[in-house]
């Protein structure tokens, strides 16, 4: 996993005068399994795109193995695509789709014919060989367009929210599955999704996009656990944020916001506010050790396995916390703190 | 009320008669006609008879002029659909300023009257140095025919999943082989409907004939004369033909357009 496949360096891109891309350096490790994670616009699949060669930077280089695919058309790089509709031929038979690809670069029948039987066996399609794409359901549909792309054993598989179109018992199945093809076959995954879960389940490293930048990249934990942006801890999982004072700035300083004061374990560069995830936020009703906020109970929402408390603190700002099936009657007064590690500095 | 309703529907459904009866009523009485043992078409009919559509298969100019408007038809929406096709697909793969534009031109030589579009290329083959006849015809014809290929095959195209050429690109296909490969297969259907339909709307056009075809036969043309010499009953008889064939061809052809979208 230390091996660079490709490189993308420097890569500008608009669309008209909507400026898409900027100043975007990225690097995917061979093998991996990386995730493009956004909302909508965000750039994610114009990336994609780029890789491939459906879209042209208006500067920058892509390099894949150090070679520059600028120059190169998309029909002749080692890339593929599972897009977002599957794009099935609907005219070919499963099998013929698999094929296809094999066919356009003239591999020897014999051996194409074996590569797609292994295809087809991989993905649990050799039922199904013999059918036209309208007679599978989604699922299965899915298989085939994943299938199409690997026989080919690009250097790269380009995955565009695949999974989208799928209801969700069907697409928790479908990652696990994803992962372990990526896994069995060591083939390298850029996967483009906006669902967080799916990028926390099944990444090796998560790359966090806005607003045509990369935020943050990193593995899946260390992005949760440690989101360096306001948007990248907003975006995964969601985060509260905290506005108050440093002193003095680097290691051994503190924080002190609501009245209290927080020593500080994780710091660096120039924090614009700091973040605490909610289910690392505990709620107690008498004062614990340490430092801790006085609030009160705004409102208790029972979800199940947790119940989601919203705390006002003295600023008038609101905290959320998850807790583990005790209820809070409204207007109760509570402490709140956290594990000082779990509070982590942001920056916009 | 309900009886007010009643009274309205019934005078819809009086009103919907009539103007089925006015519209059907001549085709019907030439395709019964056919079948009439006198020469001369009168109620009631002197008995029933094949013998028209026998000596319709004996007349030898009546048989040469189906042979003209076969090959017309058929050379024309060959040409409509060499040239349509590939248009289209242009029109599909490159912007370009005007597109919708000339989506819509294109359509003219067929939506304007026939007089204005044969006048057009009257006086645009006698520029060129064509001479009235058979090929002028075909011309004539293969133009307005392109209106009616050209924007139905750009449809169909634009129903099309723009992923599934972007796919057969992914997979290493050349422009020339997605076309051929991918595009080709899935707009087969479209250009057979388009191309039923030319052959049927090619075999009964008199207007941009006639000033195109000199001293060159059509069916129509030498229907339109048999009428005004003295009617024969064979007419009733080639019509009745002609009118089968066009609505196999014209429900084929619909049923082509709406498969696979």
């Amino acid at each position: 996993m230390s091996d660079t496949l490709i490189q993308l360096k420097r890569i500008h891109k608009s669309f008209g005068a909507q400026k898409v891309i900027s100043e975007l350096d990225l690097d995917v490790y061979d093998g991996e399994f990386l995730t493009l994670l956004g909302p909508s616009g965000c750039g994610k699949t114009t990336i994609l795109r780029m890789i491939d060669g459906f879209e042209f930077p208006d500067d920058g280089e892509i390099l894949l193995d150090g070679e520059d695919l600028v120059g190169i058309p998309a029909n002749r790089r080692a890339t593929n695509t599972v897009f977002q509709s599957y794009a099935l031929f609907p005219h070919l038979s499963v099998r013929e789709n698999v094929g296809f690809g094999l066919r356009m670069r003239k591999v020897p029948k014999a051996e194409a014919a074996k590569r797609v039987d292994e295809a087809l066996a991989l993905l649990q399609l050799e039922s199904l060989a013999g059918r036209r794409p309208s007679q599978l359901s989604g699922g299965q549909q899915q298989r085939v367009a994943i299938a199409r792309g690997l026989v080919n054993q690009p250097r790269v598989l380009l995955l565009d929210e695949p999974l989208g179109a799928l209801d969700l018992h069907l697409r928790r199945q479908m990652q696990l599955e994803l992962r372990k093809f990526q896994k069995t076959l060591g083939i390298t995954f850029i996967y483009v999704t906006h669902d967080q879960e799916e990028a926390l389940t099944m990444s090796d490293r998560i790359a966090v996009m806005n607003g045509g930048r990369i935020e943050q990249i990193d593995t899946p934990d260390e992005i949760y656990l440690r989101p360096r942006t306001r948007f990248a801890a907003d975006f995964l999982g969601g985060a509260n944020f905290l506005e108050g004072s440093l002193t003095p700035a680097g290691r051994g300083g503190s924080f002190s916001c609501e009245g209290a004061v927080f020593p500080l374990v994780n710091i660096s560069g120039k924090p614009s506010a700091f973040t605490v995830r909610p289910e690392f936020v505990r709620l107690s009703s008498t004062a614990p050790e340490g430092p801790s906020i006085r609030g009160l109970v705004k409102a208790c929402v029972f979800m199940g396995q947790v119940s989601r408390v919203s705390v006002r603190l003295p600023s008038g700002r609101l905290l959320h916390a998850l807790t583990e099936g005790q209820s809070y009657a409204e207007n109760a007064p509570v402490f709140v703190s956290w594990e000082p590690w779990r509070l982590c500095a942001v920056s916009d | 009320m309900i009886k007010k309703k009643s009274l309205s529907s019934g005078l819809i459904i009086t009103l919907g008669i009539l103007v089925l009866v006015f519209l059907y009523f001549p085709v019907a009485v030439v395709f019964i006609y056919s079948f009439n043992s006198d020469t001369i078409n009168s109620f009631p009919m002197g008995g029933f008879s094949f013998k028209w559509y026998g000596s319709l298969f004996q007349n030898r100019e009546l048989m040469t002029s189906l042979l003209n408007s076969l090959k017309v038809a058929l050379a024309g929406t060959a040409i409509a659909v060499i040239v349509g096709v590939p248009a289209a697909y242009g029109m599909h793969r490159v912007h370009f300023p005007g597109k919708q534009l000339l989506n819509r031109i294109v359509i003219l030589p067929m939506m304007l009257p026939g007089v204005i579009t044969g006048i057009a290329i009257l006086a645009f083959i006698q520029e060129a140095g064509i001479r009235q006849g058979m090929g002028a015809v075909i011309l004539g014809h293969a133009t307005f025919l392109l209106g009616t290929v050209l924007p139905q095959v750009y449809t169909r195209l634009r129903q099309l999943d723009k992923s599934l050429e972007e796919a057969a690109t992914d997979l290493g296909a050349t422009e020339v082989q997605t076309f051929f490969q991918v595009v080709l297969p899935n707009i087969k259907t479209s250009i057979i409907g388009a191309a039923l339909l030319s052959v049927t709307l090619s075999m009964d056009e008199i207007p941009v004939t006639y000033f195109l075809n000199g001293t060159f036969t059509t069916l129509p043309i030498k229907i339109l004369g048999m009428t005004r010499n003295n009617f024969s009953p064979e007419v009733n008889a080639i019509c009745s033909i002609i009118l089968i064939l066009s609505v196999a061809a014209i429900v084929a052809s619909v049923a082509m357009n709406k498969k696979e979208v």
